[in-house]
């Protein structure tokens, strides 16, 4: 009698247990499958040409391939996603070193928590917000590669701020107390002691930062706008490796399509391989 | 303090050893409130922006169902109807998926099992949404067309026969893309969020919780069950309500397969739209007039003001939970 109810609990722990896994493995099917049909249907466009060549406009002429390439597309998105990082970066750490290292006060605390709910905004809104400041300025650049990296900005700070925060916090208090016991100044402790140990983190939120804006659109369609040269000055509107998928996307032209498949085949492989890389380096420090 | 030293250089470096130190905090504390400025900025200028609409219909645009800008009709309640139902689907697909995951990685599963497991579901956050659309257009929806929605269908109609109630769900012809696949699609992308918050709320149970019910005999399932999930379900929540504000605001993957439709869908296979749908497909075609524009900013200010007041609630909840268990930043003196 006893034997039997404790073996039905131990079968129902394992039922449980596997269950559990059952739910793992329906989650990672359609990562595996976006993976796959990426890889299936990217690889057959990708090729050095791809990454160079301009954009088809899959209109295909006899005997000239309607394939082109997402040359414009990708460099649009190096420059305009760098001016973002430049903006973003230093103004994230910065405010990031003082939330740990001065902010332990009920400000701090503030700022600390409503940068936390920003990074929930949804970008779609912060590009509406982008768009309808520079309209209130100068309406001219609203639909602009500056404007568009203003938005991506105002998405990265956000980020960056949190994860230097979280960072620098995990840097034991006992490097702090031996740098100002040798009598190093506060702000020397925190840029060599402090932001040098826990520089992996904080290098390791830049790349999130940098990846999500490389992917992002929403805010891009009302802000960027879109051009066919890719980008062609800070003024003017500029089109990016994100909005191209999704205009390709829905496109009727099966050369479009795969070009969407590509550029997204490029993107999933760019961010596997950062991700793999900060892992790795992470591990190798912490742990 | 130093003053006592004799040379004048010496001096001159306390000083301005002093002047870098406050200079350096003043920039970062500059830079800090930058940040609320920006968010004070943020909401302060779609509020400007909704002024026209705000100003001649209030909050009754929410209600209202008509929407045709052209002809300054300018109801939102579409929108709304339409992010509701797609973030409950959401929900109701991902929240056990979440939890059993959550459970698994951290409660029953050993560490090699659960660490690159864990890494693989944490990939599905980082794959950019207009990638879940592409997939969910050439992937998804034609699965759902074929194999997923006729099932489905199917069984309403005998739901319908015995509970004789005729709820719209499963009825309607079937597209493929629509609020039902929307839902689905944004399941997909909340799980991460969800099962790793809950992963973290579940790992700040101290030990001698877990030590008690194993010490009393009980199983693992047993031991999650009494003693782990009933200490972490604030967290659970939280990471719930986290994963919902990451529904409502979901832009590019939904806007892909919905469909777009400005209607109050007729069932879950019919396309529609939600508030960030709207704004990403309509936006530079339909706003046209001051008016127009100004609808759309206020969608833009109501989803705005939702998601802030969701990730206020839900990081309260998780912050005091992170505190509670004794994780919150090595600087705690």
């Amino acid at each position: 009698m006893k034997f039997n109810r404790d073996g039905r609990r131990r079968i129902f722990n394992w039922v449980v247990a596997g269950l559990c896994f059952l739910c793992v493995i329906a989650a990672l099917v359609p990562l595996l499958s976006i993976i796959y049909t990426a890889f299936v249907n990217g690889a057959r466009v990708l090729s050095f040409n791809f990454l160079v060549a301009p954009l088809s406009f899959g209109v295909c002429a006899p005997n000239v391939s309607c394939y082109g390439g997402i040359g414009p597309a990708l460099a649009a998105t190096l420059i305009v996603v760098g001016v973002a990082s430049a903006m973003s970066l230093p103004a994230g750490i910065l405010a990031g070193i003082y939330l740990s290292e001065y902010g332990k006060h009920p400000l701090g605390r503030s700022i600390s928590f409503f940068t936390d709910v920003m990074t929930g905004s949804p970008s779609i809104v912060v590009g509406l917000f982008v768009y309808a400041m520079f309209v209130y300025f100068d309406r001219a650049i609203a639909f602009s590669a500056l404007s568009g990296s203003v938005a991506l900005a105002v998405i990265m700070i956000p980020i960056v701020t949190r994860t230097t925060e979280e960072g620098l916090r995990l840097v034991p208090n006992t490097l702090r107390e031996g740098a100002y016991a040798l009598g190093i100044p506060r702000y020397r402790t925190v840029l060599q002691v402090v932001l040098s140990s826990g520089r992996g983190v904080v290098i390791t939120g830049a790349i999130l930062a940098v990846m999500r804006a490389a992917g992002e659109v929403a805010p891009l369609l009302l802000t960027a706008f879109w051009s066919d040269r890719g980008f062609t000055g800070l003024t003017q509107p500029a089109g990016l490796l994100g909005p191209l998928i999704f205009m390709d996307a829905t496109s009727p032209s099966p050369a479009l399509v795969a070009t969407a498949w590509g550029a997204s085949l490029i993107l999933i492989l760019l961010m596997l391989g950062i991700s793999l890389t900060a892992r790795i380096a992470l591990r190798k420090r912490f742990g | 303090m130093l003053r006592s030293t004799r040379t004048p250089g010496r001096t001159l470096s306390v000083r301005l050893r002093r002047l870098f130190d406050l200079s350096f905090l003043g920039l970062t504390f500059a830079v800090a409130l930058g940040i609320l400025a920006l968010l004070t900025a943020f909401v302060l200028v779609l509020v400007h922006g909704a002024q026209l609409t705000i100003a001649r219909y209030g909050i009754s645009l929410l209600g209202n169902p008509n929407w045709a800008p052209s002809l300054n009709q300018l109801g939102l309640l579409p929108f709304i109807v339409g992010t509701l139902l797609t973030s409950v689907i959401a929900l109701i697909i991902a929240i056990p998926l979440s939890l059993g995951i959550a459970i698994f990685l951290s409660e029953l599963a050993p560490r090699w099992i659960s660490e690159p497991f864990g890494y693989l579901v944490e990939l599905l956050a980082a794959i950019p949404s207009v990638i879940y659309g592409l997939w969910g257009i050439f992937i998804l929806v034609p699965f759902m067309r074929t194999d997923v929605q006729p099932v489905l269908r199917s069984w309403n109609l005998s739901a319908n026969k015995t509970f004789h109630v005729n709820i719209p769900l499963f009825t309607g012809p079937i597209f493929g893309f629509g609020v039902f696949t929307a839902g689905v699609i944004l399941a997909i992308m909340i799980i991460p969020t969800i099962s790793a918050i809950s992963r973290e709320a579940l790992k700040a149970v101290p030990q001698p919780q877990r030590e008690a019910a194993l010490g009393l005999g009980a199983t693992g399932w047993e031991t999650t069950r009494i003693s782990v999930l009933s200490y972490a379900r604030i967290g659970i929540v939280g990471a719930v309500i986290l994963g919902l504000g990451r529904a409502i605001g979901e832009t590019m993957a939904v806007t892909m397969v919905i469909g777009n439709a400005d209607v109050i869908p007729a069932s879950l296979f019919a396309p529609g739209q939600t508030i960030a749908s709207l704004i990403a497909n309509d936006f530079l075609s339909e706003a046209s007039s001051p008016l127009a524009t100004s609808a759309f900013i206020e969608a833009a200010l109501v989803l705005l003001l939702i998601t802030l007041a969701i990730n206020v609630g839900a990081r309260a909840l998780v912050w005091r939970l992170v505190a509670q268990g004794g994780g919150g930043g090595a600087n705690e003196v």
